[in-house]
């Protein structure tokens, strides 16, 4: 069973009096447990399709299942619930609340979007910090850590709520290449340790060489999939 | 909601200097409302207890239509000796009243055998009148604090016009209500502060004195001054007598009585008002400093953390509780502006008080200035500041938590 089903899925964009198709049509499963990416040049529709992707944005047309919900009639709150349950987000710019410290950050889904109860909330953000190795920086502030570290901790916030799915946007883009590698690996040993599904839009040569599908795209359309291990589709 | 009270300070926290200007400009508002009501209400007590305890009573019982003709001092309007049997029986059972004085008011003309010029009296029990009264003895700036028969206590500008002096022998020469004019010789007593206000500037003589030049062969009386335990049972007593002598009807079965609290008799009463729309105003002032001031700050707050709402907002957090955590700010805002100003207010007014400031009013010199603040002052401006502090934040957080998350996380 697949954990995301696409079928034709395209995603326009008015500009004025010029509409831009963004997505053109793309189709494809996404097992769980996976560790894929999506790559490809500037505008080729990486992020659009994973906004889409993590119900933050709507298709125009075409079907879209995520962990067995079709997102296209989920209402705003109803997106947001979605999301809270089942999608973990990590950005480009690490984007942890800067009022929060690395305990408070990762802790913040299960808080404010879950409302899991204080001793079970202890449990999972310990063992997360443990996991990410951030367990002896958990009361500093965001402005008080490296860009690596910031990432660590929000690969752990992204996976407190135990979702079925993370995304990460260019994850490493804003890393140096040894951090790259540690977060890359963190992730990995997440995705074996959770059998979460991970899913990068990158162009980052470091990711692309560890995930096991690469879907390229180019020009909003969907060019080739790479399995690793010398399978090409497409 | 104790998380979105943490997040909410340390937000507020995070821009110390402008969270610091906000409450800072509440705070100031805060302090100018309880300074200005504490002051223009001291002043306004201050004014209504002057016109109150030493010449008009809280509540004045006249024969019906007399106050129509107030001005003229009618003699036929007086109530009668049977009347006042049964008004002062009526008011005797009342607990309330601390003492109540009947009185007779007219005009005459005053000869001190050089010049004669006119003069207004009210003829009193004095031992009553001081009672309802209690100011009127601390307004004879010269002479004993009594009034005897023959003696009369005369108004100081009247006194001073005339060039007469305590001990001086006057004459009084009034018109009686059959029209025949009789007068009395009079041994002045003594002088008596002029205030604002009706009745202000009248001699006093005794009412048995009155009745013999007013050749009164049982006595009658212009009205009935009262005076309450507690004046701010005012409202509440002043219904309950009107509903006990509305009962007391003439042979034509009308009222004999109407009663009047003293706001129906004193211009001041108007001033009073005033005093009450100008507070009202300087309160719209502290609402528009209050929801300008949070507004802009929470406008501005929303517009540098577009990427953070779009990263609580993308983690799942709800709309509401999105709102919920900018309308919070505003609130603490406006917590801390109305507790900072509170304490600041207080302590103005104390220094204000320390400093023993004294003032004018009409004739009176010296008077001093005594700032109060009720606790429902208080507690009614600290519940408009919050209240309005998360009105203003409203529209911002609104805007905060409609905002798309694919949009906010664009924001640069």
């Amino acid at each position: 069973m697949s954990l995301i089903i696409a079928e034709n899925i395209q995603k326009d964009y008015k500009t004025g009096e010029v509409t831009v198709k963004a997505l053109k049509g793309l189709s494809f499963e996404i097992a769980p447990a996976s560790f894929v990416s999506f790559v490809g040049p500037s505008g080729s529709g990486k992020t659009t399709l994973l906004n889409l992707i993590g119900c933050l944005d709507k298709p125009s047309d075409g079907k879209l299942n995520v962990a067995d919900t079709n997102v296209l009639h989920l209402d705003r709150k109803q997106s947001a619930l979605f999301r809270g349950s089942n999608i973990g987000f990590i950005f480009q710019d690490f984007n942890l609340l800067p009022v929060l410290t690395v305990y408070e950050n990762i802790e913040y889904p299960l808080l404010m979007v879950q409302s899991t109860p204080a001793s079970e909330r202890k449990k999972r953000v310990t063992a997360l910090l443990e996991a990410v190795g951030m367990i002896d920086q958990k009361d500093k502030y965001p402005d008080q850590i490296s860009g690596g570290q910031k990432q660590r901790v929000a690969v752990a916030r992204a996976l407190v709520t135990n979702p079925k799915l993370v995304l990460a946007d260019e994850p490493t883009a804003n890393l140096d290449h040894k951090t790259a590698y540690m977060v890359i690996d963190l992730m990995k040993k997440m995705r074996d340790e959770f059998k979460t599904t991970f899913i990068f839009s990158t162009h980052d040569q470091k990711i692309v060489g560890e995930v096991e599908i690469i879907y390229m795209l180019e020009d909003g359309e969907l060019k080739g999939t790479e399995v690793k291990g010398g399978k090409r589709n497409g | 909601m104790g998380n979105l009270f943490k997040i909410a300070i340390r937000n507020l926290l995070r821009y110390k200097r402008r969270t610091l200007l906000t409450a800072s400009l509440i705070t100031v508002g805060v302090v100018f409302v309880l300074v200005f009501i504490s002051i223009s209400g001291s002043f306004k007590n201050m004014m209504i207890g002057q016109i109150t305890d030493s010449m008009l009573g809280h509540l004045q019982v006249h024969r019906k239509g007399y106050v129509a003709s107030i001005d003229n001092l009618p003699l036929n309007l007086n109530l009668k000796a049977g009347a006042i049997a049964r008004l002062e029986n009526i008011l005797d059972k009342q607990p309330e009243i601390e003492a109540y004085s009947p009185r007779i008011k007219f005009g005459g003309m005053f000869s001190n055998f050089v010049e004669t010029t006119n003069i207004r009296l009210v003829a009193v029990y004095p031992d009553r009148e001081f009672r309802t009264v209690p100011l009127l003895p601390l307004r004879i700036t010269s002479g004993g604090k009594t009034l005897n028969r023959g003696e009369i206590l005369l108004p100081d500008l009247l006194a001073k016009g005339m060039k007469v002096k305590l001990g001086d022998a006057v004459v009084v020469v009034v018109t009686n209500q059959d029209g025949s004019v009789n007068g009395k010789q009079f041994k002045v007593a003594g002088i008596v502060e002029g205030i604002t206000g009706p009745g202000g500037r009248d001699g006093y003589i005794h009412i048995e004195d009155a009745a013999e030049v007013l050749r009164m062969e049982q006595m009658e009386i212009s009205e009935i001054a009262i005076r309450l335990k507690d004046f701010n049972r005012l409202n509440s007593f002043s219904q309950k007598l009107e509903g006990l002598l509305s009962k007391e009807l003439n042979q034509q079965d009308k009222p004999i009585f109407e009663l009047h609290t003293w706001e129906k008799l004193s211009p001041f009463f108007n001033i009073a008002r005033m005093i009450d729309v100008m507070t009202f105003f300087i309160k719209l002032m502290l609402i528009a400093i209050v929801l300008i001031s949070i507004m802009n700050v929470m406008i501005m707050a929303v517009y540098e953390r577009i990427r953070e709402i779009g990263t609580i907002a993308a983690i799942g957090t709800l709309p509401g509780k999105i709102l919920n955590m900018f309308v919070i700010e505003g609130f603490c805002l406006g917590v801390v502006g109305a507790a900072i100003g509170n304490i600041v207010g207080i302590a103005v007014i104390l220094i204000i008080n320390m400093m023993k400031i004294t003032f004018n009013f009409g004739q009176q010199k010296g008077l001093l200035l005594q700032a109060n603040i009720y606790p429902m002052d208080i507690l009614v401006i600290s519940v408009t500041v919050i209240i309005v502090s998360v009105i203003a934040s409203l529209q911002p957080a609104f805007k905060a938590s409609r905002m798309e998350p694919i949009k906010a996380l664009r924001h640069v």
